[in-house]
């Protein structure tokens, strides 16, 4: 059992949670991911992990309300257990000196992306980043990336904060701008990933992207996550979840994340009544 | 008095009404079957049955006290040797093992040795498990990696001895492949629980959610413990390789069975992991676990299930019992026949697999007659799930993180003959060191590696 020892409301349906789990925090690195089960009857769902204290042994996870199992978490509370916790999971992210790298972090995709910026610029980079939400209320960590960066844009679908438009609009004018970039990170909605890697892809600017499938037990032994990279079978919880933005078959991803959509729709209904 | 030539039936489920459920298909015998099917032993003074047994059980031992009825006394002899003979007696392939070296095959059908064994490890549970005495605690501390057959074979062996054993499992229950592999109508999840829990009865501590190599890893745990047991099986799931693999509609047999046993979706939405299967499905490879595949999609709801094989009926490698329950239940056997590419619809479900037809030339390096396609025999079969059952390969994850472990050249783990690795204090037993094989091969690792690790605890 795993407790909840800080609930933050983040936005209307995006929320932090600290949760201890010593063992996990030891080892946390930036790009790396847990799975949790809240019951006996829970599904197993994989979350990026958002920041970790080694100090206090917790991991911090940050989620948006999607389906059955985060609107379940996002009701628990401050003291409330959670049954299952593992991880750190994957991957953690390639930490080196760059030179100058560019993080985008869309919608969610921004909490990932923190301990990264974090990473980064510990490690000597000069570090941009930029966020991309719907409107203002949905922006999260923005204080917390701003500490790490040496500059941050904002852009909004609605123009109620920063640009008004995507974040591929902001690099694309920093391209154009002449910046010299030699890394970009891409966190977020798997349509912002693609577009941004279809545009760094044409000035040849090394992209990572963190991809989120589904997964059952984030060990590699299910296969449900995999995932087609440069034409080749890669499973996310091991072989990712990062992975080289130009040659990841987003296409793909997107039909195999719609794989329950009936069935989590499902859920959510019998969960609401 | 002649001895009857074949094995008292074991009473089970009709076909018809058991693929509408997920209950268990066989009941067991009942005392009075047992006590008859005993006295059919006729107590070879050569023992070759104990020879065919990985676990070393003193199978004629237990069996006569079956026919004597003493059954309390058939437990305490069969439980000396195995901590799970529940499972055993439902999942070991008897016929090539104990069974198989029968004295009474020169006459007939071998005795029953796995309804027998089933039936004292039923009746234990039933009547409350007995624990045997504590041995005096050495002082010395084993982790063991991974909860499946070997591990909890080992851990349990161990305990017996007096060391003081703890098992991590990166899941959030123990098993292994008897929770996450083997469905719930083959061996029930309780039955496994209460094997688990006789285990930890013995003083074993299992604790869950630690991916050893991620949370932890073996060389930190050898900081704290004296020796290190790797058991993590063979989890890596193989795949066909044709167009079309990841269309929505194909899974690993792995993730289709993992969804169904061990997170329930055979329960879904009561519980909250689903699982979706659509009319008509096909499962690719003839093992055990396709057989549990094609089986479990009938229970699911399928309308057709297909096996479909490469080879002929005479090379399925699974056991006879599940090729016949498969048979019995309505799965279609469609065999001789390679698939090569799946097709899904605008959306990117998939509608249809295409297969060749093949013949049979000289054998191959297994032995078995090699397959050869039929130029031009191309078919369509409209499928709405495929379930790829070809085998699995020894989980990397250990393998990948232990500094200076031998490897061998499928990725499994190397050890000797009693699992020692080239690493002291490191050893490593199962499907992570012998690739895909059997439950009770896997046990017996642990009992042969519980064994040296005593050893070299000394």
């Amino acid at each position: 059992m795993y407790e909840i020892i800080e609930k933050q409301v983040l936005s209307e349906n995006v929320k932090l949670m600290k949760v201890k789990a010593p063992l996990m925090a030891k080892k946390a690195q930036a790009g790396q991911f847990i799975i949790l089960r809240i019951d006996e009857k829970g599904e197993r769902i994989p979350l990026t992990i958002a920041d970790y204290d080694r100090k206090k042994g917790t991991i911090t996870i940050i989620f948006m309300e999607v389906g059955k199992t985060t609107k379940q978490l996002g009701t628990m509370k401050k003291g409330d257990m959670i049954l299952n916790f593992a991880g750190p999971l994957g991957t953690p992210s390639e930490v080196e000196n760059f030179g100058n790298a560019v993080m985008i972090g869309g919608g969610v995709g921004i909490a990932p992306l923190y301990p990264i910026v974090r990473a980064l610029k510990q490690a000597g980079n000069h570090v941009i980043s930029i966020l991309g939400v719907r409107n203002k209320d949905l922006l999260i960590l923005e204080k917390e990336i701003d500490e790490f960066s040496d500059k941050l844009y904002i852009a909004t679908d609605d123009g109620s904060k920063g640009h008004k438009g995507f974040v591929s609009d902001v690099l694309q004018k920093l391209i154009d701008d002449g910046e010299k970039i030699d890394i970009v990170w891409a966190i977020g909605p798997i349509i912002m990933m693609k577009v941004v890697a279809n545009l760094t892809k044409k000035y040849d600017i090394k992209t990572i992207v963190s991809l989120n499938p589904i997964m059952v037990d984030g060990t590699g032994m299910c296969g449900g996550c995999r995932v087609s990279v440069g034409g080749e079978t890669k499973f996310a919880c091991v072989d990712g979840p990062e992975f080289d933005g130009h040659l990841v078959d987003y296409d793909n991803l997107m039909l195999r994340n719609r794989r329950f959509i009936c069935e989590e729709e499902k859920a959510c209904k019998l969960a609401g009544e | 008095m002649a001895v009857k030539k074949t094995k008292h039936e074991m009473p089970e489920q009709k076909p018809k009404d058991r693929i509408k459920n997920f209950n268990e298909v066989p009941y067991g015998y009942d005392e009075k079957t047992a006590i008859e099917e005993a006295k059919r032993c006729l107590q070879c003074k050569n023992r070759p049955c104990v020879d065919g047994c990985p676990v070393e059980i003193d199978i004629p031992d237990f069996i006569k006290q079956i026919a004597e009825g003493n059954i309390d006394k058939a437990v305490e002899v069969l439980k000396s040797k195995t901590s799970l003979p529940a499972v055993c007696g439902r999942v070991c392939p008897y016929e090539n093992q104990c069974e198989g070296e029968c004295t009474l095959l020169k006459i007939g059908e071998p005795v029953a040795i796995g309804r027998l064994e089933r039936f004292l490890a039923d009746y234990e549970r039933d009547k409350g498990m007995k624990i045997p005495k504590k041995t005096r605690p050495t002082g010395k501390k084993v982790a063991i990696v991974g909860s499946g057959p070997a591990g909890l074979t080992c851990a349990g062996d161990l305990a017996k001895m007096g060391h003081k054993v703890t098992v991590f499992e990166a899941l959030h229950a123990p098993g292994g492949v008897l929770m996450y592999g083997i469905p719930e109508f083959r061996l029930p999840k309780a039955i496994v629980n209460a094997e688990v829990d006789y285990i930890k009865q013995l003083g074993v501590d299992v604790k869950y959610d630690v991916v050893v190599g991620k949370t932890i890893t073996v060389e930190e745990l050898l900081e704290e413990y004296d020796a290190a047991f790797i058991g993590t099986g063979a989890g890596l799931p193989r795949w066909l390789g044709i167009p079309g693999e990841n269309l929505d509609g194909v899974y690993s047999a792995n993730e289709f069975l993992t969804r169904v046993n061990m997170m329930k979706a055979y329960q879904f939405p009561e519980y909250d992991t689903p699982v979706k299967i659509g009319k008509i499905v096909a499962t690719f490879g003839a093992g055990n676990v396709a057989m549990d595949c094609a089986r479990t999609s009938l229970r699911l709801g399928a309308e057709k299930s297909y096996i479909i094989y490469r080879r002929s009926e005479k090379e399925m490698p699974a056991r006879n019992e599940e090729i016949h329950h498969a048979e019995e239940e309505g799965v279609i056997f469609k065999l001789l026949t390679n698939p090569v590419k799946f097709t899904g619809d605008e959306k990117g479900i998939l509608k249809e697999v295409e297969c060749l037809k093949m013949e049979l030339g000289e054998p191959d390096e297994s032995g078995r007659r090699r397959p050869i396609p039929i130029e031009g025999s191309n078919f369509k079969i409209k499928i709405d799930t495929a379930l790829v059952a070809i085998g699995q390969s020894p989980n990397p994850l250990i393998p990948a993180t232990v500094k200076g472990l031998k490897i061998g050249k499928w990725g499994n783990i190397e050890t000797d003959e009693e699992g020692r690795t080239n690493i002291p204090g490191i050893f490593a037993g199962g499907d992570i060191a012998t690739g895909a094989a059997t439950v009770i091969l896997a046990m017996g690792a642990g009992k042969k590696a519980a064994r040296a690790i005593d050893q070299y605890l000394k």
